[in-house]
C-alpha cells in the first residue's frame, strides 16, 4: 500500500521524532511511504480564526501537493480533521474546488485510524506491556471525525493499560489561537484537565494524537513542574512494535 | 440589559484571577448537570429524539409566519390577549400598559430570560411597581443586584458560604444555616409575595400553535404560583418558541428536561389554557401573551445563523462547555452566555458589540453533542469569526500576521527557510516576551522548543529509516 505522509507543521517543527516513528511504523506494516515535497501547513490556524480567504490558498497548496496520493496519513488528529472535514467546507461555494477537496478528504486518515481501518491491524506487538498510559483525546478527531476506539485498541493491544481519566475526552484548552487569545482561560482548562488525572505514581506517560494539545499541556506541565512525561502517539505506537 | 460583551477577554481573565470560587462553583455544578444529562440521554434513543426535535423546530421556523398567526388565533379562542413586540421598547411599553390598566402595585416574576433580555424589572421599578423574583436562584441574585450567570441556574456562580452570608445579613439567619433552612426562609418570604401580587410575569418554554397552550417547565413550583395566584398573568415569549401540535410536547417536554437537568420531566409542568373560566375556583382573570421579536426575525432571515433559533434554552451547551466552566456567565456580558450566547448574542445585538464572543471557544464540539435540537454551534462560531474578519473587526496585528502566515505556507521555500532560521536562533529566543503571541504563550507555559532538526531536514538528509 502506498502512503503519502503529511507530517504537518507542528510535528515537523516540534515532534520530528513522531514523523520518523510514523514512517518506520507504516513501513513495518508493509506500506511504501513517500514524503511529498513542498508540504507545509494544513491552514487550520487561519481557518479557525475566521480568515477563510487566507486559509484557502494554503488549502489549495496542500491539495496540489497531495492530489496524486493513494492514501494520505497524518500523525495529527486536528490536521486530519482540517483536511477531511473543513477543506470541503471552505469550498462549499466553489463546485470545482469542492470536488478536489472531497477527493482528498476521502483518502485522508489519522495514523491510528489508518492502521486499524485501512490496514486492518489491531495488534502491533507487545512493546507496551505493563505501561500505564493516560490518553488525551483531541477534540476534533474525537467529536468531528468520531475516532475514539482506534488509538485505544492499538495501545491496549500492545499490552498497555489505559488509566481511568474522568476528563479524558474534555478539551485541554489548546484550541489553536484560542490558547494565546484567551491564555488565562486556556491555562485554567489545562489545569482542570490535569487535576483529574490519577496520581503521577500511577501513570507512566500521557499520549495524544495532537501536537498542539501536547505543546499546550506539556508547556503547562513543565511550568508547574509536574511529573508527567508526554509522548506523541506515533512514537508510542512505534514503541508498541518493538 | 447593558451589554459588556466586548470586555470578555479582560473579564474572563479577571474572574479567574480575582474570583477563583466562581470557577469552583460553576465547574462543580455544571459537571453534575452534564453527567445527569448524559445519563438521561442514554436512557432513550436520544439521537432519534434530537433529530426529530431538530426537524420539528426547522419546520416551525420555515413556516413561522403561518404558525404565529395560528397561535394568535388559538390563544384568543382560549381567552388569552395576544400582543406583538417588535423590539425591547415595544415589549416594555406593552407590559407597562397592562400593569397600568390593571392598577398593578406588586409583581411576582417566574424565572424568564426574555425578561432579563428586555430589562423588565428596572422598567417596573421606574413605575413604582415592586418586582419580586420567585425562583430561588433568581431571588438570590436579585438580592445581590446581579444578572443571571446561567440560563437554568442563575446563581450557579455562588457557593453556599456566599448565600449563607447574604441571608445572615438580610434575614439574620444563623451563619451556619443549612441549605434547607435557607430555602425555608426564602420560601416563607416568597409565599407572602405570591399572595400580595397583582401580576405574575413568566416566560414560556413552548406555545402550541394548534391549541394555544402555553407550556412551562420548572422544579420549584414558583412558576405555577406566579401564573395562577395573581389576578393578571403576562407571559413573555420569543417568537421562535412555537410548536405546531399539542402532541409535539410529548417529546419536547421530556427532551428539554433531560437536556437541562437530566430529569425525565420537570417536577412541575404547567400547560396553561387561558384565564379562569366561569366554573373554575381559581386562576388569573387575565392572561396575556407578549410575542417578542427583538432581533429574532433578523436572525431568522440570516441564511446561516437561523439555526440558532431552534434553541430551547436548556443550557446543556453551557453545562458541557469547558470554556464556560472556567468563568461562568457574567464574563460574556449579556443575558445569554456560554456557547449558545456566543452565537445568539451576535445575531440579536450585532457583531460590533459582541465581537469577542465567537472566539470564546476552543471549538471542542462538546456543545453540539449536548444540544437537544442539534444546533451546529461550532460551525456557527466559525461563521461569526469569519464575519468578524470580513467586517474588519479583528485586531490589525492579527490580520497582518495571518496574511504573512498564509504567504509563507504557500511558498515551500519560505517555509523551509523559516524552519532553518528558527533553528539558528540563540537558545531561548522563542522564550521572549516582546512578540505578543510568544508573551501570551510563555506566561504560564514553558517556552516552545523546536526539535533539533525538522522532520523535513531529516528526510532530506536521508536520516529517516
Amino acid at each position: 500500500m502506498k502512503v503519502s505522509l503529511f507530517v504537518t507543521c507542528v510535528a515537523d517543527q516540534f515532534f520530528a521524532d513522531a514523523g520518523v516513528a510514523t514512517v518506520k511504523l507504516l513501513r513495518s506494516l508493509g506500506c511504501t511511504v513517500d514524503f511529498p515535497a513542498g508540504q507545509t501547513c494544513c491552514g487550520q490556524p487561519a481557518y479557525n480564526a475566521g480568515y477563510w480567504a487566507e486559509a484557502r490558498p494554503v488549502a489549495e497548496h496542500t491539495l496540489s501537493v497531495f492530489e496524486q496520493a493513494q492514501y494520505v496519513v497524518l500523525p495529527s488528529g486536528s490536521c486530519t480533521t482540517m483536511v477531511r472535514a473543513f477543506y470541503p467546507e471552505l469550498y462549499r461555494d466553489n463546485p470545482k474546488m469542492f470536488a478536489r477537496a472531497e477527493a482528498l478528504s476521502h483518502k485522508t486518515y489519522e495514523l491510528a485510524e489508518f492502521i486499524v481501518k485501512v490496514l486492518g491491524v489491531t495488534r502491533l506487538g507487545q512493546g507496551l506491556a505493563g505501561k500505564r498510559i493516560a490518553y488525551h483525546h483531541g477534540c476534533h478527531v474525537l467529536r468531528e471525525l468520531g475516532i475514539k476506539q482506534e488509538p485505544l485498541m492499538l495501545l491496549h493491544g500492545a499490552g498497555a493499560e489505559i488509566v481511568d481519566w474522568a476528563a479524558a475526552e474534555e478539551c485541554c484548552g489548546f484550541g489553536g489561537l484560542f490558547s494565546v487569545k484567551l491564555p488565562e482561560v486556556a491555562l485554567s482548562m489545562a489545569d482542570r484537565k490535569l487535576s483529574t488525572l490519577p496520581p503521577a505514581s500511577q501513570i507512566d506517560f500521557l499520549t495524544s494524537a495532537d501536537g498542539g494539545c501536547m505543546l499546550h499541556l506539556g508547556g503547562r506541565v513543565k511550568n508547574r513542574k509536574l511529573n508527567l512525561p508526554i509522548k506523541p502517539l506515533a512514537s508510542v505506537l512505534w514503541e508498541a512494535t518493538q | 440589559m447593558k451589554v459588556t460583551s466586548n470586555q470578555y477577554p479582560q473579564e474572563s481573565a479577571r474572574v479567574l484571577r480575582e474570583e477563583p470560587h466562581v470557577r469552583e462553583s460553576v465547574t462543580g455544578a455544571t459537571l453534575n448537570f452534564d453527567g445527569k444529562r448524559r445519563q438521561a440521554y442514554a436512557e432513550v434513543d436520544s439521537e432519534a429524539w434530537r433529530h426529530w426535535a431538530e426537524g420539528v423546530k426547522n419546520h416551525v421556523l420555515m413556516h413561522l409566519d403561518q404558525y404565529l398567526v395560528q397561535a394568535e388565533t388559538s390563544l384568543q379562542r382560549n381567552g388569552v390577549q395576544v400582543h406583538w413586540a417588535e423590539d425591547g421598547d415595544e415589549a416594555r411599553r406593552t407590559v407597562a400598559e397592562i400593569a397600568r390598566v390593571g392598577r398593578v402595585k406588586k409583581v411576582v416574576k417566574a424565572k424568564t430570560m426574555v425578561s432579563e433580555e428586555l430589562g423588565i424589572n428596572p422598567m417596573l421599578e421606574g413605575m413604582g411597581i415592586e418586582a419580586l423574583e420567585t425562583d430561588l436562584g433568581e431571588y438570590i441574585i436579585q438580592l445581590l443586584n446581579q444578572p443571571p450567570s446561567h440560563i437554568v441556574g442563575p446563581a450557579i456562580h455562588l457557593n453556599l458560604e456566599q448565600i449563607r452570608k447574604l441571608f445572615h445579613q438580610r434575614f439574620q439567619t444563623p451563619p451556619e444555616a443549612s441549605p434547607d433552612h435557607l430555602a425555608a426562609v426564602a420560601r416563607k418570604l416568597l409565599r407572602e409575595g405570591f399572595l400580595k401580587a397583582d401580576m405574575g410575569i413568566s416566560g414560556g418554554n413552548f406555545v402550541v400553535a394548534e391549541t394555544g397552550t402555553l407550556a412551562l417547565i420548572e422544579n420549584e413550583g414558583n412558576i405555577r404560583l406566579s401564573t395562577s395566584a395573581p389576578r393578571i398573568h403576562v407571559a413573555l415569549v420569543g417568537i421562535e418558541k412555537l410548536l405546531p401540535r399539542f402532541s409535539d410536547l410529548s417529546v419536547f417536554l421530556s427532551l428539554t428536561a433531560r437536556a437541562a437537568t437530566g430529569q425525565r420531566l420537570g417536577t412541575f409542568v404547567s400547560l396553561i389554557q387561558g384565564p379562569r373560566r366561569a366554573d373554575e375556583p381559581d386562576g388569573p382573570e387575565e392572561v396575556h401573551v407578549v410575542f417578542v421579536d427583538n432581533g429574532r426575525s433578523s436572525v431568522l432571515a440570516d441564511h446561516e445563523a437561523w439555526e440558532t433559533l431552534r434553541c430551547v434554552r436548556c443550557a446543556a451547551c453551557l453545562n458541557t462547555c469547558p470554556v464556560y466552566r472556567q468563568t461562568g456567565g457574567h464574563a460574556y456580558g449579556y443575558v445569554y452566555s456560554g456557547p449558545i450566547g456566543a452565537i445568539l448574542s451576535p445575531g440579536l445585538l450585532g457583531l460590533e458589540e459582541t465581537k469577542p464572543l465567537p472566539y470564546a471557544s476552543s471549538l471542542c464540539g462538546a456543545c453540539f453533542q449536548a444540544c437537544p435540537v442539534r444546533i451546529p454551534i461550532p460551525k456557527l462560531l466559525l461563521t461569526w469569526r469569519h464575519r468578524a474578519v470580513e467586517e474588519g473587526l479583528t485586531p490589525r496585528l492579527e490580520a497582518a500576521a495571518i496574511k504573512g502566515y498564509a504567504l509563507a505556507m504557500t511558498q515551500p521555500w519560505a517555509y523551509s527557510l523559516a524552519s532553518k532560521a528558527v533553528r539558528m536562533l540563540p537558545e531561548k529566543a522563542l522564550d521572549n516576551t516582546i512578540v505578543p503571541v510568544l508573551k501570551a504563550w510563555i506566561e504560564g507555559r514553558a517556552g516552545l522548543k523546536p526539535s533539533p532538526k525538522s522532520f523535513q531536514q531529516m528526510w532530506e538528509a536521508g536520516e529517516v529509516g
